[in-house]
């Protein structure tokens, strides 16, 4: 049985704006959103009522063919659309949209994506952007079972910082069904990590160089001390261990010099040496996208 | 939550409360070793006895055939694996595609390690086809396991038609009966079955507990090596309560025979009374050749786990083979094997009854469903099989 928080539930049992819209104004336009299909097991219709003046939408409804988390997720979707303006409300991430309900199992994130797709579809539809040549039909197929692109499952690990292929599959599908795309998955990630260390080696050359960091600097924040400890450990104990103990392992705070931190793997991590390298990257990655772009991470 | 509506015996079942009062002695009193030399324990080599006359009795079996293990997936395990160590030159296994994840994922190790696993398709009914089992047949097939009933759709297999092809060609025929155990009266003595699995939690016995028939004169190795109990074909000691507890349970099945056609009436009735009042359902395989106990419906263009967590708010319990319930995102292999529409796969709900069912409870259902699928049909995007953009093509999708 799932782990569904009690929002998640009252969504489902009590929906808001369900159905289609049927009537607008003058100076209104109604668009639709459609993902998924009966094959995949959920689906999304979403329908919007936007106010051409104001460019803001006045009214959000949706129908669902999914589970209860799909449901539920439309339904808060349509709650965090009504008044917002067309520009903020395509920012809107499947993040977002699982918080609002306060949060989602994991094997259950994809439900948040669908709605995010279909947002997107519905406001190019709006804009006039033709659907078919948006970003994530291009790209190449990686899964084949359900369709999904590089494109997109690169995207889902960005906006979600994510570290491991069966966290893509729970959120885009991807590799869920006969599994044969589960390498080129992790080769995607670790492409995704080396990026984002790239980055961030740019990122502090900049600052050592010509502007280094000062208390004063707003982005990225500066910590106290204290507060970069706790911090580092509350992402350590709120991120990163949860998913390290799906595959039975665990890792220790050890030592936190300057912008070095030590961490000990313990339980399956610690015997296995072949992915001790991946492992500590992944760590490295979630604490300097989390807590501060200047730290390391040294297994001890 | 005492008081929930459970249709969902073919996951598990209550205990009955003469089987918890029959083996409660021995988690107390009765602690002994069977395997001791004193009367302290070795007295419970007698109740062990005793239970294995009854298990035995309700297969129409000797008492020698009777081998206690800790559950089906046990038992399957054990009969396959030794019918390839009897026959160490046989390299063929025949089994089919809605098989047991216990028998299947077994078949998928096998293969890795050089045995060749034929998986026999089902038509929509759910039934093989006999042309494909004779031509998939070589005398170098060691094993055929066949379930006697499909846990998901309740479905029976012909198994004795098909024991007879399979000792034309010297193969040993493994059947796992852990669903039709006590559902359907079973006779060893005239059975074609060499290996027969069954398991005591779904015969109102709790889990930890079952039994494998092995024929009097078929080699056996032990899966679990270990000291002489079960003799020399099971080592660990006896779960001495658990064995009272399933002997106590396969008496009560036996008497309780009879009384299965009661469930069946009432199974029928829920079947029927959904099928007449909620448009769009249907029936997911043979209807004539089907535990009385199970059925297994489709209701179109709506998604199982919205159904079962709806079911739930009205204490009301009942499974799904849906993408959504069991995580994996496909729909259940059984149903998929049945070559079912998508429109159907998703929204299936199977209701399995028990002697404990009432007519009340099944009235029950049939007041609250009718809603429960009329309001997630308003929520669903679908509404007719032919809506353009939800076929199989629309499988690629966003955008």
């Amino acid at each position: 049985m799932w782990d569904y928080t009690d929002k998640v539930m009252e969504h489902f049992h009590n929906p808001r704006n369900q159905g289609a819209i049927t009537d607008k104004q003058e100076g209104e336009k109604v668009v639709t959103g459609e993902v998924g299909s009966i094959a995949c097991g959920d689906a999304l219709k979403l329908h919007l009522k936007i106010d051409e003046a104001t460019q803001t939408i006045q009214d959000a409804r949706f129908q669902t063919f999914g589970c209860a988390s799909a449901i539920a997720s439309s339904s808060a979707l349509t709650e965090l659309l009504k008044g917002r303006k067309v520009e903020e409300a395509l920012k809107l991430t499947n993040k977002e949209i699982a918080a609002s309900l306060g949060g989602l199992p994991e094997e259950k994130m994809h439900c948040s994506v669908m709605g995010q797709e279909a947002l997107e579809a519905a406001i190019y539809t709006y804009q006039g952007i033709p659907l078919d040549t948006h970003d994530d039909e291009e790209g190449n197929l990686i899964c084949r079972c359900f369709g999904i692109t590089d494109t997109k499952i690169k995207r889902v690990i960005r906006d979600n910082n994510l570290i491991s292929a069966e966290q893509v599959t729970n959120y885009v599908k991807a590799g869920g069904g006969c599994s044969s795309c589960l390498a080129d998955i992790d080769d995607i990630l670790f492409e995704i990590a080396a990026e984002r260390e790239k980055g961030v080696e740019v990122a502090t050359q900049v600052w050592t160089e010509t502007n280094p960091p000062t208390a004063t600097q707003t982005a990225p924040p500066t910590l106290t001390n204290l507060q970069k400890i706790t911090l580092i450990q509350k992402v350590i104990n709120d991120d990163i261990r949860p998913i390290l103990a799906e595959d039975g392992g665990d890792l220790e705070l050890f030592d936190i010099d300057g912008d070095l931190v030590k961490v000990q793997l313990k339980g399956a991590c610690s015997g296995c040496a072949s992915s001790t390298e991946t492992l500590k990257l992944a760590i490295e990655a979630t604490l300097k996208d989390l807590v501060s772009p200047l730290l390391r991470v040294e297994s001890v | 939550m005492n008081d929930c509506i459970y249709l969902d015996n073919n996951a598990t079942t209550k205990i009955d409360e003469e089987v918890l009062a029959a083996m409660l002695p021995y988690l107390s009193t009765y602690y002994g070793n069977p395997s001791s030399m004193h009367t302290f324990g070795g007295q419970l080599g007698r109740t062990i006895r005793q239970a294995r006359q009854q298990v035995a009795s309700l297969l129409g079996a000797e008492d020698s055939e009777i081998v206690f293990t800790s559950c089906g997936t046990e038992g399957d395990n054990a009969a396959i694996l030794a019918a390839l160590q009897a026959q160490p030159q046989k390299k063929r296994i025949i089994t089919t595609a809605v098989e047991h994840p216990a028998v299947l994922n077994l078949c998928r190790k096998l293969e890795k390690t050089g045995y060749s696993v034929t998986y026999l398709s089902v038509n929509s009914q759910g039934q093989i086809d006999f042309d494909e089992l004779e031509a998939s047949l070589t005398g170098d097939t060691a094993v055929v396991s066949v379930m006697y009933a499909n846990n998901e759709t309740g479905v029976v297999f012909p198994i004795e038609q098909i024991g007879q092809v399979v000792k034309e060609y010297g193969a040993l025929f493994h059947v796992d009966a852990v669903q039709a155990v006590g559902k359907i009266p079973l006779d060893m003595k005239t059975s074609t079955i060499d290996f027969l699995t069954l398991s005591g939690h779904k015969l109102h016995a709790p889990k930890g507990i079952g039994a494998l028939y092995v024929r009097k004169g078929v080699r056996f190795r032990p899966l679990v090596m270990g000291g002489h109990q079960e003799r020399g074909r099971r080592g660990g000691t006896e779960n001495v309560a658990g064995i009272v507890a399933l002997g106590k349970a396969a008496e009560l099945a036996q008497a309780h025979l009879a009384g299965v056609a009661e469930e069946q009436r009432l199974r029928d009735k829920l079947e029927q009374a959904i099928l007449e009042t909620i448009p769009n359902t249907v029936v997911n395989g043979d209807r004539t050749h089907r535990l009385p106990n199970t059925t297994n419906i489709g209701f179109k263009y709506i998604e199982g786990e919205a159904i079962l967590l709806s079911l739930d708010q009205y204490g009301i319990c009942a499974s799904s083979g849906s993408a959504c319930t069991s995580g994996s995102l496909e729909p259940s292999h059984v149903l998929r094997a049945l070559g079912l529409p998508y429109t159907i796969l998703h929204g299936s709900i199977r209701f399995s009854l028990s002697r404990y069912t009432t007519e009340a409870e099944v009235d029950r259902v049939l007041e609250v469903l009718p809603s429960i699928i009329t309001r997630l049909r308003e929520l669903s995007p679908f509404t007719s099989d032919d809506a353009g953009w939800l076929q199989e093509q629309s499988l690629v999708i966003s955008h």
